[in-house]
Parts: structure tokens; C-alpha cells; sequence
């Protein structure tokens, strides 16, 4: 496949279980196209060279920075944003657990460590704050400093262990 | 920011690829995991005319044991390789080593011939692979040539790598009986950037100090043990011409190369 720079490639990718087709330049990041040409503005765009972690999304499952990805990248892929989280109005175990530990203040970096988490628990269902923070590490939050956000990890983690032994 | 404009080959083949690089040369860029050159583009520090694609080339996507190696080809990711079983058994200094790259986020995407072929003096896995004595798999039209690490590495992102030449694979060489590993790091926070970092091979008389985020490229030194380490390390410390930065000053960086060197090296 080979896109020139004047070109637009119809780029057909799966985004939260629907199939999704929009133009992208070679040169299109792939949180751009995904906020302005498929709408998914939950993706929040910060530094944009892959320091703060908040348009994190994931890529056939796994936790990636969407800046540092090509909308032509990820042609044929699955793409999960935060929209996909809540289930119509209930927000997912993991949302609920943020909002009762204080997790987030403003929320823009929210989007992208909610989406790390996802990947992160699915390998590590049980884990230390040590490892907690050592995910967290590619996220800034200004606003919370972090305790709340570890609590609500473990506290999802602990809920889950609780949840599958019954 | 957002990239200036460039041409995109999603390559099938390591064939393709360099047939593209004999062609385009300087004017192309190689992307693989793309963690430090999405960023460069983003930033419009590089500008190239044709970026290629090595995603998708399945024939570089390989982890090999070989009788004195552990082979690595460009495909690879940084996570898929921290992820085996058998890492610390075979290659215990990456194991040590590789949960100092970056981010859980970060590892997931980027490569570990990547991370080599953009030689970053402070990075983890070109100052491992200098200091195992590993070494480099380059790949031209016109044929391959294999290049020890210290050669490979010339300064700031500055490698022996010609223009038309692809970083096919890197060759870390196997665990070695009766020396010991070790690997640290001081960071600002948890996968920055390291003002210094510290990969050591020890054994019973002499050791391999590999120094990384001092000098402009990682540079490896054999210090004795005992009672005549800490003037080595001294040595070491002033000859890597160690530069004041925005994180930390020269006479911070020679001493930790001094101080957690010793720490390091003794197991204290």
C-alpha cells in the first residue's frame, strides 16, 4: 500500500464494535482522525509527542499513545476510546470506582488513563501499588496527585478478585 | 504539532523496504514502533519525503535463541521481548534492563531495533547491548554487514548506519556463568529520560561498567574490584566529558556515575 502526500487514504478500521471508514493524509495522527473525522472527541489530544498519556487508546486491545500512530496505521485495526467504557447510561466499574475515589478534576487526562487501566488490569488482575504506579508513570494528572486514582485501581482490581470468586 | 507532509509505503517485505531505501536514501525514514520518530515528525524536526511502514513485514517480527545469542529482528516490540518467559535466563540484563523503557504504554508499541537504530545516548536498550558486547545486523540492496555495538554508536543520535542501510536485528549475547547483572537508574520520574544510568557485568576479579545518559553515546569501561574501584570509577566518571543540562549538572552526573557505580558494583 502507498499513499502520496497530496493523497487521502479511506482508512476502514473498527472503533468501539463499529466499523468506521474516514480520509486520512499519510501524515494524519491517528488521535486527529479520530476526534475530527470519526468523532470520538473522548480522545483528548495534550502533548502530542508522547510525554503525557492522555489520548491513550487501544490498538487491537493494547494500551498506545494515538499520537504517536498514523490514522493510515491503523487501517484494519480495533480501536477502543473511552466511549466505549460505559455500557448506555451506567458507567463501567472502573468509571464508578474514579468518581467515588476522587480520581479526576478537570478530567483531561482521565480519558487515557482509564483506557491504560483497561489493558493493564486485563494482565494484571491483581496488582501492587507499586505496579499501579509504574503504569501510572505514563500519565500526567496536575490535578490529583495520583492517590486517588491508585485507590480506585486497587479498589476495581480487589472488587473484580471479590466479583469471580462468588 | 502536526507532521509535514510525506509519502507512506506500508512495506510487505524486507525486499521492499530496501529496495524503497536504495532509492529514496536520506529523503526516507524507517517507522517501526515509532515512539521517538512519531514524536520527531510531530515536532518537524525530521521532515522526510517517504516514510515506510515495517509493521506489517512478518519476516522481521522473529525472536531467535541461537547457541551465543539471543536474536532480535526489527518487528519486534519492546513488550513482546520483556514478555518471554525465558528473558532472565537468557539475557538476565534486559530483564533488569527493559522496565526502565519508557512507559507500560510506551513499550507496547516501540521496537527494540528502533530504540537502537535511534540511539538516544540516554537509552536503555543501546547502553545493554554495548555493554553485553552485543552487536548490530544492518541490510542493504547490496548485501549485510554485522558491527559490534561500540562501533555502531557514534553520538547523539548518530550510528554507523548508512542511508540505505535497515536495522534488521540485534544480537544480544547469553547469560555468561558466574557473573553477575545489575542495571540502574536515576530519572526525574520513572521512565524519563536518565540523567544517568548504570549497566554492570560482574564477576570475580573485573568488571563491565556500561555508563548511559553521560557522554553522547553509551559508553562501556572494564574496572577492576576492591580496594582500587573507586579511583576506576573516578577516572571513568571525568573521562566521559559529562555536559550541564536542564535535569542535572555535570558535577551531579559524575557523581552518581562515582557513587551509585560503587553502590552498584559492591551490591551495597
Amino acid at each position: 500500500m502507498r499513499v502520496t502526500a497530496e493523497q487521502r487514504f479511506a482508512v476502514r478500521l473498527e472503533l468501539n464494535g463499529r466499523t468506521r471508514e474516514g480520509l486520512a493524509e499519510p501524515r494524519t495522527q491517528l488521535c486527529d482522525f479520530l476526534r475530527h473525522d470519526l468523532g470520538a472527541t473522548g480522545v483528548h489530544v495534550g502533548c502530542e509527542h508522547g510525554v503525557c498519556g492522555a489520548c491513550t487508546v487501544l490498538v487491537d486491545g493494547v494500551a498506545m499513545r494515538s499520537c504517536l500512530m498514523l490514522a493510515v496505521q491503523a487501517h484494519e485495526r480495533r480501536i477502543e476510546t473511552v466511549e466505549s467504557l460505559a455500557d448506555d447510561d451506567t458507567l463501567s466499574d472502573l468509571q464508578q470506582a474514579f468518581r467515588r475515589n476522587h480520581a479526576l478534576q478537570c478530567g483531561f487526562c482521565t480519558a487515557g488513563i482509564l483506557m491504560s487501566c483497561v489493558d493493564f488490569l486485563e494482565r494484571q488482575p491483581d496488582p501492587s501499588e507499586a505496579e499501579v504506579r509504574d503504569m501510572l508513570s505514563g500519565h500526567l494528572c496536575r490535578c490529583t496527585g495520583y492517590t486517588g486514582i491508585v485507590q480506585a485501581v486497587l479498589e476495581v482490581a480487589a472488587q473484580r478478585q471479590t466479583n469471580e470468586e462468588v | 504539532m502536526k507532521p509535514a507532509a510525506f509519502d507512506y509505503v506500508r512495506a510487505e517485505s524486507r525486499r521492499q523496504v530496501l529496495e524503497l531505501l536504495a532509492e529514496y536514501g536520506q529523503e526516507a525514514r524507517i517507522i517501526a514502533g515509532g515512539q521517538s520518530l512519531m514524536a520527531v515528525l510531530n515536532m518537524r524536526l525530521a521532515q522526510p519525503k517517504l516514510l515506510i511502514d515495517i509493521n506489517q513485514v512478518d519476516e522481521l517480527a522473529y525472536i531467535e535463541l541461537r547457541k551465543d545469542c539471543l536474536a532480535v529482528g526489527a518487528a519486534v516490540r519492546q513488550a513482546q521481548l520483556l514478555a518471554r518467559p525465558t528473558l532472565a535466563d537468557e539475557v538476565p540484563l534486559l530483564a533488569l534492563a527493559m522496565p526502565w523503557i519508557g512507559h507500560f504504554q510506551t513499550r507496547n508499541r516501540g521496537t527494540v531495533c528502533g530504540s537502537v537504530a535511534h540511539a538516544d545516548p540516554s537509552a536503555e536498550l543501546p547502553l545493554s547491548l554495548v555493554t553485553l558486547g552485543g552487536e548490530i545486523v544492518l541490510e542493504s540492496i547490496k548485501g549485510k554487514r554485522v558491527i559490534k555495538a561500540a562501533e555502531f554508536f557514534q553520538g547523539i543520535l548518530t550510528t554507523d548506519k548508512r542511508a540505505d542501510e535497515l536495522v534488521v536485528e540485534v544480537r544480544f549475547p547469553l547469560k555468561r556463568e558466574g557473573i553477575i547483572y545489575r542495571f540502574q537508574e536515576i530519572a526525574m520520574r520513572h521512565g524519563d529520560f536518565a540523567i544517568v544510568s548504570l549497566a554492570a557485568c560482574i564477576g570475580l576479579d573485573e568488571v563491565r561498567l556500561g555508563v548511559g545518559g553521560v557522554a553522547d553515546r553509551p559508553v562501556m569501561c572494564s574496572l577492576p574490584r576492591g580496594a582500587a574501584l573507586p579511583d576506576a570509577l573516578n577516572e571513568t566518571a571525568w573521562s566521559l566529558d559529562a555536559q550541564d543540562d536542564v535535569h542535572a549538572s555535570a558535577a551531579y552526573r559524575r557523581q552518581l556515575v562515582r557513587e551509585l557505580g560503587h553502590r552498584l558494583i559492591e551490591g551495597v
